[in-house]
């Protein structure tokens, strides 16, 4: 493994730009990874995800900007890159005449371990992954989590310092999703960075210590889940109120940071805070004899940053267009 | 730019993979089983004729390959017509396959380049296929021992390697045709579709086409008799074009020693020749090289080109 210390960069990406064609795929990306972390790309699907993992192995060219993987240039030395990067493509495939462990041996021979070395990874590989017991059955046979914890499987054989998992629990069972977060946060504790992109944000939220929204090619805020909570939605809370005997809403009015109200039914409103007020809201209203029967807060996920980010995106896009097509008129 | 690392890592792994996956898949089963049934089918006919018309011939071993019993062809013939279908058979879906089952990322995030996998794929077809044309070989031997009687000479075992080396080429270049159609087409079955055309072309169209061609371009003045030579050398060129007329004119050479040019022949150039004598081998060979060459350069020709449209292809699905 590389020598760098926890908290340095083993991914950095500049000014990258990819055309396909005069699309930009990618569109001046820049994106810092620092070693021992999970990283997540957060976008919707086509937002460039894929391309830029593909030219973080090298097995793209850029159009435009600068890479490093470990300090490499995966176009001049994909080799090395390859040697220190283990990829879960998006919904992987393997060659489904081949057993499980014949897949994996041939991917270890690709990789260049001897083996005798290779053997022994991929009997600790599918223990992991819990498939030893269909080690020698056909790929054929294969659920969509087995192939996908083959796929880890594989990652793990390698045994390299930064794994790289595109789309790991798309179309994936609520059980397989929860067995395969467990294997990347157990590839975390080993010391691998994992860098994963998804369009699942409580998948990310679960796992990642750092997040960037990914839209259109472009990093749009990055961070971690409780930065990006707090700079996308401001600092917004969401109070649910249920009491008895009292008019919750002249009850609470007068606490300071109280922002709005919503009626949903009578004995239960929603507050909109700029804080966490619990307490003060809990207070006045048994003081004015409420019987308080719920208060809840509505913790914001990653799901309302998201459709928040994405929403203003698109805003901020159709004004432009509109202005665009005013100006050509 | 220069890229760092040998562009041969990982070729070994991937050709005795995809060797061990030819040898053991049912297509291939019975693709081979069509063609040694008939490579066994047309040598039994062609010595139980040998038998019927046994006469001086110093290389009776040789004719075991080349006499036809009619209604079969001859087991050249039949290595003509057939040897392309086991190529296209191993090689249709050597790389669009490989994005059908989406193996396609996760091979190349090893560390090896894309020439490895390319390379790979084509040596280990036609490691197999090298096979495969020397068990046929054996095969036709065997039976030639069994059923004449006699052991093949020294020079007839010289023609018969000669006869696998231009064999293992002529299949090689139809790996070479089917891989750059699995490269150029996404779809496995267009590339299968496209390889076959290509075969029926050359190996049965091709040779009702290339004398309308050349009748067309270069009539025949009948009061010049120079446009008679002309019209028939531009047939015989363009005959060349296609695989299946090099090596059938590769295995008349070899494999008939009389032979003594593969085109026209003039009376003044017979002039001093003992006619049907057998040339020596090494005079055999030289007739056949700019055959085999023309061969040879097809290989590096069609190779090349998948290399380059599959170098340039995107790896994302």
């Amino acid at each position: 493994m590389s020598g760098a210390a926890k908290g340095d960069p083993v991914i950095e990406v500049r000014d990258l730009v990819k055309r396909y064609g005069g699309v930009e795929a990618v569109a001046g990306l820049d994106l810092t990874v620092n070693k021992g972390e999970v990283f997540g790309l957060l976008g919707p699907n086509g937002s460039g995800k894929t391309t830029m993992i593909l030219i973080l192995l090298g097995l793209t060219e850029p159009s435009e900007g600068e890479v490093r993987v470990t300090g490499l240039d995966p176009l001049r030395q994909p080799l090395a890159v390859k040697r220190a990067v283990g990829y879960l493509p998006d919904s992987v495939g393997f060659y489904d005449t081949m057993t499980a462990r014949e897949n994996l041996r041939y991917t270890a021979r690709l990789a260049g371990l001897d083996t005798a070395e290779a053997d022994a990874r991929i009997d600790n590989a599918l223990e992991r992954v819990r498939l030893s017991d269909v080690a020698e059955k056909n790929v054929a046979g294969f659920s969509h989590g087995m192939r996908q914890r083959l796929g880890v499987a594989e990652v793990l054989v390698k045994d390299c310092p930064i794994a790289i998992l595109d789309e790991p629990t798309n179309g994936l069972d609520p059980q397989s999703t929860t067995e395969l977060l467990d294997l990347i946060r157990r590839l975390r504790d080993d010391g691998r960075t994992v860098l994963l992109s998804s369009h699942l944000l409580s998948l990310v939220q679960s796992i990642c210590d750092r997040v960037a929204l990914i839209n259109h090619g472009r990093i749009g805020l990055t961070g971690s889940v409780d930065e990006l909570r707090s700079r996308v939605l401001g600092g917004s809370y969401t109070i649910e109120v249920e009491a008895e005997n009292v008019d919750i809403k002249t009850a609470t009015a007068a606490i300071p940071g109280v922002a709005g109200f919503a009626d949903l039914t009578p004995g239960h409103v929603r507050i909109r805070a700029t804080a966490d007020i619990r307490a003060d809201v809990a207070r006045h209203i048994v003081e004015r004899g409420g019987r308080l029967t719920r208060i809840a807060m509505h913790q914001p996920s990653l799901d309302d940053v998201y459709q928040r980010y994405f929403e203003d995106q698109r805003t901020v896009e159709g004004q432009r267009a509109f202005k665009g097509a005013s100006h050509a008129a | 730019m220069q890229r760092e690392g040998s562009p041969w890592t990982g070729l070994w792994a991937v050709a005795a993979k995809e060797a061990a996956d030819h040898l053991t898949s049912a297509r291939m089963k019975i693709v081979l089983g069509l063609v040694i049934l008939t490579a066994i089918g047309a040598a039994y006919g062609s010595a139980g004729q040998l038998k019927e018309t046994v006469g001086s011939d110093p290389f009776l071993f040789l004719r075991l390959f080349t006499t036809a019993r009619e209604p079969l062809p001859s087991f050249a013939g039949f290595l003509g017509f057939l040897l392309p279908l086991v190529a296209i058979t191993l090689a249709f879906d050597a790389i669009n396959g490989e994005y059908q089952r989406r193996t396609m990322s996760r091979v190349l995030s090893q560390p090896i380049y894309r020439d490895a996998l390319l390379a790979g794929k084509f040596l280990g077809g036609l490691v197999v296929l090298t096979i495969c044309v020397i068990t046929l070989w054996l095969l036709v031997t065997g039976v030639g021992i069994l059923s004449l009687g006699l052991p093949p000479s020294g020079e007839e075992v010289a023609r018969g390697i000669a006869f696998l080396v231009v064999s293992v080429a002529y299949s090689a270049i139809w790996l070479g045709i089917a891989l750059l159609f699995s490269t150029w087409f996404r779809s496995t079955a267009t590339a299968a579709l496209a390889a076959l055309a290509l075969w029926l072309l050359f190996t049965v169209f091709w040779q009702m086409l290339a004398p309308l061609v050349a009748g067309a371009l270069a009539p025949v003045d009948p009061l010049d008799p120079m446009t008679a030579l002309t019209q028939y050398n531009l047939q015989h060129d363009l005959m060349r074009i296609s695989p299946t007329t090099l090596y059938g004119e590769m295995l008349t050479g070899i494999l008939h020693p009389s032979t003594r040019a593969l085109g026209l022949l003039f009376r003044s150039q017979m002039e001093g020749a003992l006619m049907g004598a057998p040339l020596p081998l090494d005079q055999s060979l030289l007739i056949i090289w700019p055959d085999f060459s023309g061969l040879v350069a097809g290989i590096v020709l069609v190779f090349t080109l998948a290399y380059v449209s599959f170098q340039r292809q995107e790896v994302r699905a």
